[in-house]
């Protein structure tokens, strides 16, 4: 893990009409590392993400992408540069089956720069791109899923496929919005393995996530959110130690011991 | 391989059975073919089209109907635009007479006032039309549905109210004296190797990878932009197509009337294509075609009852929306592409 941020955020604020979304937020994440965000329901997490990914411009603040500076930039610059995002409600194109959603971030100007202009692959197409991405996240090859409508996908291939088209923009860093939301326990413990891998390919990962006892196996650093503002950061287990976290987001003791559990 | 659709109907002991024809390989565009069977099933519906398209101006022999032939032909182009905008990229567009007029009077100016001959003009205005159209409509592309629509109708009737009231590019008479066609053939089977070629090469067009991404913004433009992609670059590509069709075809009637006017900012050309579209079936791009060689000649026979044709005109419509409102070519594709049978539940 090297040293120097490559993701930094300075004095976020943004407010919707009277209600304050982010209250001068600062954070750095380094190269390679898995950050996590938690803080209970509307901390800011997801404003957060979208001010970073230019969906909402913010009120005041900095952000910076190694020392270049993105704040406010439209999502498909920032994209571009290998910031990409997942989206919480999923976002898949309903009438395009699976492996044609992908085609389109193939088509982007990043993944033509590092894929060449017909996409790359094997047989020089993206179609065989797109499936080889969704082979590798776990859509089975030979079998119809990868053909299937986006329409008449579960909810764990929907997920796996806003981190597909992620992959597909062959990303620096992936801002993931609750990704573990919706999905059953073992389709939980089906994915772990996989945000594991994308932290050894080298993909620094950002995740928002209320799955804490999933997140702390894999993240190095967390940091805590509370109306808006940030509350503490540091290594997981540390930072659940901390008064104000207990107090404010996790409320008991108990929550605590289930935590540790793993 | 084979996909079931299954319906309920009213019958609580039977129910319709849907089965793809084999030929379709896991997803739409990926064919197996194995016999000749098999090609003349792909090839025949495209084969009677063109050959009837191209058999049309022989079969009619009066000079009448012959330039109710070309007229379709050019609201086909129109309807062809719009079912593109629409259904592939999500924009609804009520600027047919917008394209139409621009695009007339660009060829008109061309040829009138710089004095290029129509092999010329034609080509020129399709594209300056299309520049302009696509450089006006720019500032609406994040409107979306509704509004988008209301800013595509407002300059047609905003331009023909200008070029009335400032008494430019000839006021309320137009431009006279544009050049016509060398002869009748010429002109009707120019416009359709035209709608031929923009047909096929639009169908083509949407399953390309960048029809992939037109397609997208309609699904759901956020995820386009999180995709790494300008949604306004590609919805302007889009808008570029369907204005350069439509100016085409407004270049293309200024010289077979040999002349310009504000009529040509008139709204059936934004109208005629939505119902043509609705009538054929949207999103097959061929049924809006269809739909225009329906309406269009309906309406030139419904001339003999004077004011009572908008009545009739109306029920017609009326009559496709009530009893085959998905449009005859997407009811068609689905009675060609999969057996149906009733089974016992």
């Amino acid at each position: 893990m090297k040293e120097e941020p490559i993701l930094q955020v300075l004095h976020a604020s943004k407010s919707f009409g009277g209600v304050q979304a982010l209250v001068d937020v600062c954070f750095e994440v380094k190269e390679g590392e898995v950050f996590g965000i938690i803080g209970p329901n509307g901390s800011g997490k997801t404003t957060l993400i979208n001010c970073i990914t230019g969906f909402v411009k913010m009120d005041s603040g900095e952000v910076f992408y190694r020392g270049k500076e993105i704040t406010n930039r439209p999502p498909n610059y920032i994209a571009n540069l290998g910031i990409t995002r997942t989206f919480q409600i999923m976002r898949p194109y309903y009438s395009l089956p699976a492996y044609k959603n992908l085609i389109i971030p193939l088509f982007s100007p990043r993944a033509r720069r590092k894929g060449g202009w017909r996409g790359g692959g094997k047989l020089g197409d993206r179609a065989t791109v797109s499936i080889d991405i969704l082979e590798e996240i776990g859509f089975e090859r030979d079998s119809f899923v990868p053909y299937k409508l986006a329409s008449s996908l579960p909810t764990g291939y929907l997920k796996r496929l806003e981190l597909a088209r992620c992959l597909a923009l062959k990303p620096d860093i992936i801002l993931c919005d609750e990704v573990f939301s919706g999905l059953s326990m073992s389709e939980i413990a089906s994915m772990v393995p996989f945000i594991e891998k994308l932290q050894m390919d080298g993909i620094t990962l950002v995740m928002i996530e209320h799955r804490l006892r999933e997140l702390f196996r894999v993240a190095n650093r967390v940091m805590v959110m509370n109306f808006g503002a940030k509350l503490t950061e540091g290594i997981p287990e540390e930072v659940m130690e901390d008064e104000r976290v207990k107090e404010a987001y996790l409320g008991s003791e108990k929550l605590l011991d289930y935590t540790f559990e793993a | 391989m084979e996909e079931k659709y299954e319906k309920v109907t009213s019958t609580i002991e039977r129910r319709k059975e849907r089965l793809d024809r084999g030929i379709k390989v896991r997803t739409e565009g990926i064919y197996a073919i194995s016999s000749l069977e098999e090609v003349a099933y792909l090839l025949l519906p495209r084969l009677i089209l063109i050959t009837g398209l191209l058999l049309l101006p022989a079969l009619i022999p009066s000079l009448y109907w012959k330039r109710v032939i070309s007229i379709t032909c050019i609201y086909a182009l129109l309807a062809l635009g719009f079912d593109f905008l629409a259904n592939f990229v999500g924009l609804v567009s009520l600027g047919g007479a917008f394209y139409i007029g621009v695009g007339g009077y660009m060829a008109a100016i061309l040829n009138k006032y710089v004095g290029l001959s129509p092999i010329l003009t034609i080509p020129l205005a399709t594209f300056s039309g299309a520049i302009i159209c696509t450089l006006l409509l720019l500032p609406a592309l994040p409107l979306r549905g509704v509004y988008f629509a209301i800013v595509t109708l407002m300059y047609p009737l905003a331009i023909a109210r200008i070029i009335e009231a400032l008494n430019i590019l000839g006021g309320t008479d137009g431009i006279l004296g544009v050049a016509g066609f060398p002869s009748r053939w010429i002109e009707q089977y120019i416009i359709i190797l035209i709608i031929i070629f923009a047909l096929f090469g639009l169908r083509r067009l949407v399953n390309e990878d960048i029809g992939l991404v037109f397609r997208g913004v309609k699904d759901n433009d956020q995820a386009v932009r999180a995709s790494g992609l300008s949604i306004t670059l590609y919805k302007s590509i889009a808008v570029f197509i369907a204005s350069g069709l439509g100016s085409l075809g407004g270049a293309y009637l200024s010289h077979i009337y040999m002349w310009s006017g504000i009529s040509q900012f008139a709204l059936d050309f934004s109208i005629i294509p939505i119902a043509a579209t609705v009538i054929g079936g949207g999103g097959t791009l061929v049924g809006p075609l269809l739909g225009c060689f329906i309406l269009v000649p309906i309406s030139e026979f419904l001339r003999a009852f004077g004011t009572l044709r908008i009545v009739f005109y109306s029920l017609i419509l009326l009559a496709f929306i009530m009893f085959r409102s998905e449009g005859v070519m997407v009811y068609a594709q689905r009675k060609y592409h999969q057996f149906e049978r009733w089974v016992k539940v």
